[in-house]
């Protein structure tokens, strides 16, 4: 077992390890995740399109792969980083190991690397750009190749992850109490499972989509989903949601909470290595209870930027970053962390209910389109 | 919410002497909970007849009532101090059932106290299991199938409906206690008998089994705002079936995906909701099917844990402080983590490690006992260890256990049997990991060995991973392994001395090796939160990575070592010592250092020591820390033997022994120097040889003369001791107990019979000798030091001889260049005083003898070993106790069915009481109390003495007669005391017919036992009805010294009432710092 690959930071930081998966060149911006379970859903999550993730849980792979636990069409991200990877999967649903998995959607492993230093190195000097390479690379070209790639600020992903054409998920069960429309910025489909439990139908339309596009399925209300790079790059999403402001209902989540943010005239910037772990205690104002949430994010709402009628209503308490909106004059609300979990805790589950809320006082009043 | 100020004193129960499944790890959070409350500004008033506790320490409380964890007691301590709340829930399941006496009792209400932490109902919905069952079922949460009863018929009732297996359950106990599988019949009919005796209540719960399933646990915490955080989650390696206190556990869990662990963790939060533990932590525990996932809850226990501690160790929260302050109205958002600082308390501790948790047992103190593993616990302690694999982490852990493995070694291998591989497979056993290892080495597939032992396949394949490493590891030798297998093994967790035995080099060699190919460890931090987030007050563990995160070489440091796993002979007073020593030396500016491995101990908490390793004890890996951090020295007089045998060792690699040299150690521990040193002196012992072979061991004994006392040599707690009348006797012993042979030599001692023994603790600064106490031991010679009631002051030793003592005690002190503690015993016959040991050392009477006098030894000691002579502490002379002070043993017989609870020269009891009062029948009365037994003030007494016990019991039975006692004796001892006048009923021996004395005692007929063993012959016998005793918690007396102390208890006790008082109040409100 030789050491096969490594990975180069765009500092000169290299870390030498074990490839597995497929073998080859990733370039991206280098962030850690601090979860215990759910490499699948990481993996699966677009939000990380961009993104060589490390994980700070040392043994990877152990429950291998299944089916069911699968958040997107593929797997976006260019590597993944870990300490000691299991190649022997033991669960009763697991229908391959992690290493098969990678192979087999064309992305490179590495493993057997010091993923504690790899972490402290990050929390010192930021999340920066990096390199998986697996195979006959020479550090050098690679380091030059690192330095070549475009930096993750001001960089737009949602082009490479969303949607080509709208698709309609439909309620599990009886008729669609309400018709949302859902902008693809690279949507989990717990998102999409969390809403149609609750009786929602909900048209998914490609980040790209023009607002009379939306505008024909007349929905009840709008959906901004997560998704990756600087939302400061989206300039023609953050315009399809001021087409909505105030016209229906608005929920966005991570990413589409930055976008609501840019909408409703705030500012966002980026964080030093983001937030990218299931352990995030995020504080409700209104009821001054705490959840446990699943986090991941790069770029943050700068709450000083906010207008007079946006409130913040959730707080990081680790860092006070802003983790929730509402512009009640828009009906409009949205959440820096994923309260569809997957992975991560459900504690914040009870959001979408909050969002449905919204769709039924905004319905009653009879909005106007 | 802020902290509640309608409440100021605050009422902290302790959990009592260290017990099979009641261990230190109440200790750790009584500790914690009692500093957080005084941090948060409430007076705390404590109870716990432990000594050997930090918690009972008198700067911990502003009342500490070392007292009997009684009613009557608990009732007089709230009468005298008034508090407004009690905090039932970081005292195990003692303080928690105690609660529930004085809420029935109506004291609590009547005394106008509240309990917090757990409400009344919320600990009857989760320790009564037919509540608890109710209450999950009503929340739609899964439950086997199972039904709640009371007796035997609705027990069978039961059993006719839901099928053998069965598991029988007993409410309101705790480590299985009372516990059993049944698969026939006859096993449950006995099973529930005793479970109901064992419950409180009299309720078990018969219970559909789902042995082989994967067993969870959730350590989970809720504060008033209703915020619910999962600690830590812990995976059994032993599939259901086997005690979680039992198993070899894991955390965080390794085999579940998110989706099934957030199940879980829904589970848990949905379980703790519903039985209303409105704040604090709690162990939630699930069993999940391997074949298909699903999910059924199995306990919750409203309280702090073994598991919680275990959890607090292995992600840095300290669980039993927080809930403590959630307690007192606080919410998890509004404290800090101690940890990061910057972040609070309320958020889920992540972990970029393993870690592998490992029990003790001591079967080998028990011969006859089962060591079948099942769902009550048997284990006596534990040990952890952290690794980056699980791998890594469990040959740690193995090597923590000081049992004689450097890891998953040879060494075991070949004490094994591969004859029995399938059945010591597929039932759970001590080795049975072990077993996992040698099936596979022998061919076994990974399929067929999880499949007979229930270990998910994943824990089995890592275990053929190191198999595997182990056979290439094999193919070289120490100078043809490659570096980087060298590296591969040490980071898949070989310890140095597993590599030495596979390639038949000296483990000296192999460290030499390893360094000079670079192969070094370095030590990562654990620090709640995987590296996010700057760690302040982070500990360490070694592995074999890139970076090292451990300062190095900063401050004035100096290393303590402490004593690893608690076992018999070895447990929380040696822990006590380490922290006392901690605290001392941080006093006088040092950094204090502290490598341990036991999770359930206050010296691993995170604020003890400056810095702390979670490290096995073995010469390998303190080395490594002494590398790192350069300190002045290391300490090894406080961890017990542990680390005593490592100071030669760490001496000759260099490193600098502080306190008493390693040469004096030696001194004092070999037999022929010690020999010299006493002759120099003009100091008596008993004559003794020592012999390389049985023959030797003969004309030693002759020599000698009969009775001798013979063991191995460097054994502590008597392991393996016994006392020889005749050489047939002494032939017996060398061939089944212990082998003579010149690489293992047999000590033989001339037996002093009917000797009084004396204990001794001192201290030293090497001009001035301070003595702590005189204890004399209440038992005879020849009864453990360790298994005898002692008291201070001396009652029947005459003065001369208590000078005698002391000055051999400060004599030897001084000879041996003692810095610090020493302890020595002596045996008085025929008015002579002999030396029968000296250890130079703290001993385990160490905190007995602190919290008597008021004068903190270990930390004196610590003092001396920092620079500051006695004097400059203004010590001398010997400590005063302020009344009378007794310390009782307690024994694990209970766990043991059908092992004899007869006492010797071996070690038995797992723990201690002590109380004190202004006469000794009074504090003797008392200590029995506090252990669990009642003096009989009237009634019948059944005494029964061998022959050379005749002449003396005969004063103690006239006591008895003239108390009121009914006689009954058997015929010999009956006949005696006829003569004498006495009144006495005869009775059947068990095998001269029936009705025999048994089955007396078996239909209460009997309050009081005194039995001497009559040897060989009517052991059987003799152990029946000492086991029907001990059944019925009927006091039983196995020497006569201990009889008459207990007619002198039983006389005082009926003419007053034991009172309650403070350690502040006995010695003059002067906390002794
Ligand atoms: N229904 C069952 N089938 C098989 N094993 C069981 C069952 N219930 C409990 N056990 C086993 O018994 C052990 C002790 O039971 P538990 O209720 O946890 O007792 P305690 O409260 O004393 O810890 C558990 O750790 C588990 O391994
Ligand atoms: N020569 C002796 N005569 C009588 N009793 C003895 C003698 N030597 C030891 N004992 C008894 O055996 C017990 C254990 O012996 P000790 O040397 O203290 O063992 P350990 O060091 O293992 O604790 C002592 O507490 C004492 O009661
Ligand atoms: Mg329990
Ligand atoms: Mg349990």
């Amino acid at each position: 077992m030789a050491k096969d690959g490594f990975l180069i930071l765009e500092d000169g930081r290299t870390f030498r390890g074990e490839g597995f998966g497929s073998t080859g060149l990733a370039l991206g911006e280098v962030v850690f995740n601090t979860a215990i379970t759910g490499y699948q859903e990481i993996l699966t999550d677009p939000s990380y399109a961009g993104q060589v993730v490390a994980l700070t849980y040392p043994h990877i792979g152990n429950y291998g792969v299944n089916d069911d636990d699968v958040e997107s069409r593929g797997i976006f991200l260019p590597a993944l980083v870990v300490r000691s990877y299991e190649d022997f999967p033991s669960n009763w649903r697991a229908t391959a190991s992690l290493g098969q998995y990678l192979e087999r959607h064309g992305v490179v492993g590495l493993s057997d690397i010091d993923t504690r230093a790899l972490t402290r190195h990050i929390r010192e000097a930021g999340a920066m750009r990096g390199a998986v390479a697996v195979g006959a690379y020479d550090e050098g070209d690679v380091l030059e190749q690192v330095l070549a790639s475009p930096p993750m600020a001001g960089r737009d992903l949602v082009r490479d992850v969303t949607r080509d054409g709208a698709e309609v998920f439909a309620p599990a069960e009886d008729d669609a109490r309400w018709r949302v429309a859902a902008l693809d910025c690279g949507i989990k489909n717990n998102i999409l499972r969390q809403l149609t439990a609750r009786g929602v139908e909900v048209t998914v339309f490609p980040a790209t989509a023009t607002v009379d596009e939306i505008l024909a399925v007349r929905a009840d209300g709008l959906f901004i989903s997560n998704g990756p790079g600087d939302p400061a790059a989206l300039p023609y999403v953050v315009d399809i949601v001021k087409g909505f402001l105030g016209r229906v209902p608005i929920f966005g989540i991570c990413l589409g909470h930055q976008i609501l943010g840019l909408a409703l005239g705030g500012r966002t910037y980026k964080l030093k290595f983001g937030h990218h772990g299931a352990n995030h205690p995020v504080k409700n104002l209104k009821t001054g209870r705490v959840e446990i949430t699943s986090q991941n994010h790069g770029f943050a709402v700068d709450a000083s930027s906010l207008p007079a009628g946006v409130r913040v209503t959730h707080v990081n308490l680790n860092d006070d970053t802003v983790e929730g909106l509402r512009a009640d004059d828009y009906a409009a609300m949205s959440l820096q962390y994923h309260p569809e979990a997957a992975p991560g805790p459900h504690d914040a589950l009870y959001n979408f209910n909050v969002f449905l809320e919204m769709l039924e006082r905004r319905t009653q009043k009879t909005l106007g389109f | 919410m802020p902290r509640r100020d309608d409440i100021e004193t605050i009422l902290v129960i302790g959990a009592g002497p260290i017990v099979i499944g009641q261990g230190c790890e109440f200790d750790y959070s009584g500790t914690q909970a009692c500093k957080a409350l005084a941090a948060e500004g409430y007076r705390v008033v404590l109870i716990n007849s432990n000594p050997a506790t930090i918690m009972t320490d008198p700067e911990y409380a502003a009342a500490t009532y070392v007292e009997p964890l009684t009613l009557s007691a608990v009732a007089k301590v709230i009468e005298r101090e008034k508090p407004d709340a009690l905090l039932p829930t970081v005292g195990g399941q003692t303080a928690l059932n105690l609660a529930v006496q004085l809420a029935e009792a109506g004291i609590l209400r009547e005394n106008g106290v509240r309990l917090i932490g757990a409400s009344l109902a919320a600990i009857r919905t989760a320790e009564d299991r037919r509540l608890f069952r109710a209450a999950m079922v009503a929340e739609g949460l899964p439950v086997p199938r199972a039904a709640a009863v009371g007796t035997l018929e609705a027990a069978r009732d039961a059993a006719a409906e839901l099928g053998l297996p069965l598991v029988i359950r007993p409410s309101f106990t705790l480590g299985g206690k009372g516990g059993a599988v049944a698969f026939n019949v006859p096993e449950f009919e006995r099973a529930v008998a005793r479970g109901l005796d064992a419950s409180p209540i009299r309720e078990v719960l018969i219970e559909e089994s789902v042995l082989g399933w994967k067993e969870f646990e959730l350590e989970v915490m809720r504060d008033l705002a209703d915020n619910v955080v999962v600690i830590c989650s812990i995976e059994n390696v032993d599939p259901m079936g086997v005690h979680t206190g039992d198993s070899i556990t894991v955390a965080p869990v390794q085999t579940l995906t998110d989706v099934e662990y957030q199940r879980l963790r829904d589970m848990a939060q949905a379980v703790i909701r519903r039985v209303g533990v409105e704040t604090g932590g709690s162990n939630v525990q699930f069993a999940v099917n391997p074949e298909d996932g699903r999910v059924v809850v199995i306990e919750i226990n409203p309280r702090v844990s073994r598991s919680s501690a275990l959890a607090s160790k292995a992600t840095g929260f300290p669980i039993a402080k927080i809930a403590a302050q959630l307690a007192v109205g606080l919410t998890l958002d509004e404290i800090p983590n101690d940890i990061t600082r910057k972040t609070p308390a309320c958020f889920e501790p992540t972990v970029d490690y393993v870690v592998v948790k490992v029990p003790r047992w001591n079967f080998e103190k028990f011969p006859g006992a089962d060591d079948v593993l099942t769902t009550s616990m048997k284990s006596v302690g534990e040990t952890m260890a952290l690794g980056r694999t699980f791998a890594e982490a469990l040959q740690k852990a193995l090597r923590s256990l000081e049992a004689g493995y450097a890891g998953l070694d040879a060494n075991a291998s070949s004490r094994l049997d591969a004859e029995l591989l399938p059945e010591r497979l597929r039932v759970p056993n001590p080795d049975r990991i072990f077993y996992v290892k040698l099936a596979l080495q022998r061919g076994w597939s990974e399929a067929d060995v999880a499949q007979t032992t229930g270990i998910d396949p994943w824990f089995v394949h890592q275990i053929n991973k190191l198999v595997e490493l182990e056979g290439e590891l094999g193919a070289f030798d120490l100078t043809s392994a490659p570096d980087e297998l060298l590296r591969k093994a040490k980071r898949a967790g070989f310890g140095d001395g597993q590599l030495a035995g596979l390639w038949g080099a000296a483990e000296e060699d192999v460290r030499r090796r390893r360094e000079g190919a670079g192969v070094v460890p370095v030590f990562k931090a654990v620090d709640t939160c995987a590296a996010e987030f700057e760690a302040y007050t982070p500990y360490y563990y070694s592995t074999y990575e890139e970076e090292n995160e451990a300062p190095t070489g900063e401050g004035r440091a100096v290393v303590i070592l402490g004593a690893g796993p608690n076992r018999i002979a070895q447990g929380i007073e040696f822990d006590y010592c380490c922290v006392h020593a901690a605290v001392a030396l941080r006093e006088l500016g040092y950094d204090v250092v502290m490598v341990n491995n036991n999770p359930e101990t206050v010296s691993t908490d995170y604020d003890t020591s400056t810095r702390l390793y979670f490290e096995p004890l073995n010469l390998e890996e303190v080395l490594a820390v002494v590398a790192g951090e350069r300190p002045e020295g290391v300490i090894v007089q406080f961890g017990g033997q542990t680390p005593l045998k490592l100071a030669g060792l760490l001496e000759a690699a260099g490193v600098s022994i502080l306190g008493t040299s390693p040469d004096a150690i030696d001194l004092a521990e070999d037999r022929e120097r010690f020999g010299g040193l006493l002759g120099e002196l003009g100091i008596p012992r008993p004559d003794y040889g020592t012999a390389f072979s049985f023959e030797e061991a003969r004309e030693a004994a002759a020599r000698v003369g009969f009775p001798v006392l013979v063991r191995p040599s460097y054994v502590l707690g008597g392991r393996a001791m016994a006392i020889c009348y005749d050489e047939r006797a002494l032939a017996r012993y060398a061939a089944e107990a212990a082998e003579v042979s010149p690489e293992k030599p047999m000590l033989v001692d001339r037996f002093l019979e009917d000797a009084f023994e004396a204990d001794v603790d001192a201290v030293a600064d090497g001009e001035e000798v301070y003595i702590g106490a005189i204890m004399q031991h209440i038992e005879e010679a020849g009864i453990h030091s360790g298994d005898s009631a002692a008291v201070i002051p001396p009652y029947l030793i005459k003065d001369v001889h208590l000078e005698t003592i002391r000055d051999y005690t400060r004599r030897l002190a001084l000879a041996l260049g003692v810095r610090g503690l020493i302890n020595i015993q002596f045996a008085i016959k025929d008015d002579v005083v002999y030396v029968l040991e000296v250890n130079p050392r703290a001993s385990r009477t160490v905190p007995f003898v602190s919290k008597a006098t008021g004068v903190p030894l270990a930390k004196v000691a610590a003092r001396i070993i920092g620079g500051k002579t006695l004097a400059e502490q203004g010590l001398a002379g010997e400590g005063r106790a302020p009344g009378h002070f007794v310390k009782e043993c307690v024994f694990p017989f209970d766990r043991f069915p059908g092992v004899d609870t007869v006492l010797g020269p071996e070690m038995k009891s797992t723990g201690e009481v002590m109380a004190g009062a202004p006469t000794f029948g009074l504090a003797f009365g008392k200590a029995q109390l506090a252990s669990g037994y009642h003096v009989p003030l009237r009634g019948t007494a059944f005494v029964s003495v061998n022959d050379n016990d005749k002449e003396t019991v005969v004063p103690i039975a006239r006591d008895l007669a003239a108390l009121g006692f009914r006689l009954v004796a058997t015929r010999g001892t009956a006949a005696r005391l006829r003569r004498e006048g006495l009144n006495v009923e005869p009775v059947f021996k068990v095998n001269e017919g029936r009705p025999n004395v048994a089955d007396k005692v078996v239909s209460g007929e009997i309050d009081l036992v005194i039995n001497t063993p009559m040897g060989r012959e009517s052991f059987y016998d003799d152990a029946t009805v000492r086991r029907a005793a001990l059944a019925r918690g009927i006091l039983v007396v196995t020497t006569l010294s201990a009889a008459r102390a207990t007619v002198e208890a039983a006389r005082v006790l009926r003419e007053s009432v034991p009172g309650v008082q403070s350690l502040q109040e006995v010695h003059g409100g002067v906390p002794n710092k």
